[in-house]
């Protein structure tokens, strides 16, 4: 049967009039199951799939022609056809749309309940809400795993390190890996159910704290959003000073990561090195912006206020430092055998793997997928900068490490090309009303991948709905395939060399 | 490796004077600490951080507490890995619903004396997340808080007052746990 084409698939459905920049269809269960044996052969990729009290929407990428459309199927009986049946990525993200709505995904290979830990007392939380008894923990079944000689090593959510809280269950024969399953959810806290009747200024004050390592990057998929829904363009020097945050945040996460993945395999030189870089990031960020992790710079709208006096010469200050002191610590990494002897071939993404999942930043550049949101859905002013996507196809932590490494490379270039070629001009402008209800889908680029964020606006300019999907959702599955075989010592390796959002993740 | 040692020893240290005692800031938040446990304690603390729900932006501070600038080691804070092995608990996050029993547990596994401080904005009255079915909100519903370090997140000066105010004796008699 020939590959029906996104667009056809679109024509088959009810166009939604308002909803912006990519098209969205109200479409059929066939064409629903149709779109999902499309991501499962790989003709499509999904980027997001989300609920509402009688809705399903899933957001999807044709990587063909770079367009994107999102498909909503109405399931007035509450029930729709599983995509996860057919492409696994989909799973957690529809037992979330179980939890969160009610909905029943028919045929769904795994109905366990995913982000409601029995604790909430309340079921279904963004549909009726309706009290619901608290279940003990330990009701939650995990998979279980059968063989000789195996026995559990429970961890979490409490963590040894000043880290996230979320639950691994390693299933190992001696000291290799024979399972690994994560339970996660424990930091949810209800954030699209907070977004439900706030103000778009409240809503991007949520979003930015939805990971806290990637505000700006949330900043910018809200203010993509909004700006989108509302059919409104942010003045050009404000999308300027985006992307020179964003790409400050993605060098001071790239470069603390450096160091703290070589921290997990006992090189304390190198965490030590990579901190000091990392404060001066924050400290050049604070000088500009006015905070160190620019927290609510970003706004729809534009950006809360211009560069401050000195910050041009703080971020050179910066840049200059880091053109001075990375290629040491990079020589360092590359000279040190005895910490290549623990990154090199250690916590595998295999490309097939890859392939179906589709995850963003590192992890997939590290494994053969040459994929970023800032050249191949380019929003402005990447569209207008010169600048490379490095690419690996090892899958290991070092090809992470390496990715990282190219990436602060990158974002140094960008940040000289924005600060040579930025416009002046006005940095906000008052948003429009809205003209009835208005729908609206933006992407950035954080330094761990592409986040989306959907929304969709009222008449009144109040937030009716907000899903917010980080890029962990298709990352922390592969940490659990990319463990397996190894040590259960490598795991703190394997998985800052991911360091996936626990937050972003749980909303 | 040998180079990159060499040139930060005839560097010189990063290292930045620490906030001094008689701030009024740093002397406004040992007054709400109980100084009893500050003789007990005395000048060397274990702390063990807990994320009880934290967007995780509060943990990126306190993580750069350890940093060369800060260096907080050489007040004689130290982070443990174990709430067995520790006098302070650092708490972050609106406290999920999902995280109660969580930080229940650390705290009841933490010997006593001890004393928890509550830090950011979540930590001291649920910030944004006030309200939200999945959020208990203050820690001090929870368990006892001795200390409240505001900030969105608290930066790692505010941090460090916190922690030095822990120390830093004033003479105040101490304010009751919980307020």
């Amino acid at each position: 049967m020939a590959v029906r084409a996104l667009s056809d698939m679109m024509a088959t459905g009810e166009t939604v009039a308002a909803h912006r920049p990519w098209p969205r269809a109200i479409i059929s269960a066939e064409i629903w199951s149709e779109a999902a044996q499309q991501l499962r052969d790989g003709h499509l990729t999904l980027l997001g799939l989300w609920g509402e009290p009688k809705t399903v929407h899933m957001a999807v990428l044709d990587e063909g022609t770079w367009r994107g459309a999102v498909l909503s199927l109405h399931c007035p009986d509450g029930r729709f056809p599983s995509v996860g049946r057919l492409h696994p990525p989909a799973i957690r993200l529809e037992r979330t749309i179980s939890d969160f709505f009610g909905l029943v995904a028919d045929g769904a290979p795994d109905t366990r309940p995913w982000l409601d830990h029995g604790q909430w007392g309340v079921a279904h939380p963004l549909a009726e809400r309706a009290p619901a008894a608290k279940r003990p923990g330990t009701e939650y079944r995990f998979l279980p795993v059968e063989g000789h000689g195996l026995h559990q090593v429970p961890v979490g959510p409490v963590h040894a390190g000043i880290i996230e809280p979320g639950h691994f269950r390693f299933t190992a024969n001696g000291e290799a890996v024979a399972r690994l399953e994560q339970r996660l959810g424990y930091v949810h806290k209800g954030i699209e159910a907070l977004m439900a009747g706030a103000t778009l200024e409240r809503g991007n004050r949520l979003a930015q704290r939805t990971s806290g390592d990637s505000v700006v990057a949330y900043g910018i998929a809200f203010a993509r959003a909004a700006e989108a829904a509302l059919g409104f363009e942010a003045p050009p020097r404000s999308l300027w000073l985006r992307a020179l945050m964003a790409e400050l945040e993605r060098i001071a996460h790239h470069i603390g990561d450096f160091g703290a993945i070589c921290n997990d395999a006992a090189f304390a030189v190198m965490h030590a090195q990579c901190g000091v870089l990392r404060e001066r990031v924050l400290r050049a960020a604070n000088a500009a912006f006015g905070h160190r992790l620019m927290r609510d710079r970003v706004v729809p709208g534009g950006v809360a206020g211009d560069m401050a006096a000195g910050g041009r010469e703080a971020i050179e200050a910066l840049l200059d430092e880091i053109r001075r002191r990375l290629p040491k610590l990079i020589a360092l990494y590359d000279d040190t055998a005895s910490l290549q002897d623990r990154t090199v071939t250690t916590g595998i993404v295999k490309p097939e793997l890859a392939k179906i999942w589709a995850p963003g930043g590192h992890v997939g550049r590290a494994c053969g997928r040459n994929f970023d949101t800032r050249r191949d859905l380019a929003y402005a002013p990447y569209d207008r900068l010169r600048f490379e996507v490095p690419v690996r196809h090892e899958g290991d932590v070092n090809a992470r490490v390496w990715i990282r490494i190219e990436e602060i490379k990158q974002s140094v270039s960008m940040i000289e090309q924005i600060l040579s070629a930025m416009p002046g001009g006005e940095t906000l402008r008052a948003l429009p009303a809205p003209a009835g209800a208005v729908e609206g889908i933006g992407l950035a680029e954080a330094f761990r991948g592409d986040v989306l964020i959907w929304l969709r606006v009222g008449a009144n300019g109040l937030i009716e709905r907000c899903h917010l999907r980080d890029a962990s959702w298709f990352q922390w599955p592969l940490v659990e395939a990319a463990i397996e075989g190894n040590i259960v010592a490598d795991f703190p390796l394997c998985n800052k060399s991911f360091n996936c959002s626990y937050s972003g993740h749980d909303l | 490796m040998r180079k990159i040692l060499i040139q930060s020893l005839l560097k010189g240290p990063y290292t930045e004077k620490g906030p001094a005692a008689d701030e009024a800031e740093l002397a406004a938040l040992a007054r709400q600490v109980d100084a009893t446990a500050r003789r007990r304690l005395g000048r060397s603390l274990a702390i063990r951080e807990v994320d009880a729900g934290s967007c995780n932006g509060c943990e990126l501070e306190i993580h750069a507490l350890n940093n060369a600038f800060y260096d907080l080691e050489r007040f004689g804070f130290k982070f443990v890995a174990s709430p067995r092995h520790a006098d302070v608990l650092m708490v972050t996050g609106p406290v999920t619903h999902n995280m109660r029993e969580g930080l229940e547990r650390t705290y009841n596994a933490t010997p006593d004396p001890k004393w928890v401080v509550a830090v950011g904005d979540c930590a001291c009255d649920g910030g944004v997340f006030a309200g939200s079915y999945a959020c208990i909100g203050a820690v001090d519903k929870v368990v006892p808080v001795d200390l409240r370090i505001r900030g969105c997140p608290p930066d790692p000066i505010a941090l460090l007052k916190g922690l030095l105010a822990l120390l830093e004796g004033h003479g105040q008699t101490a304010s009751s746990s919980g307020q």
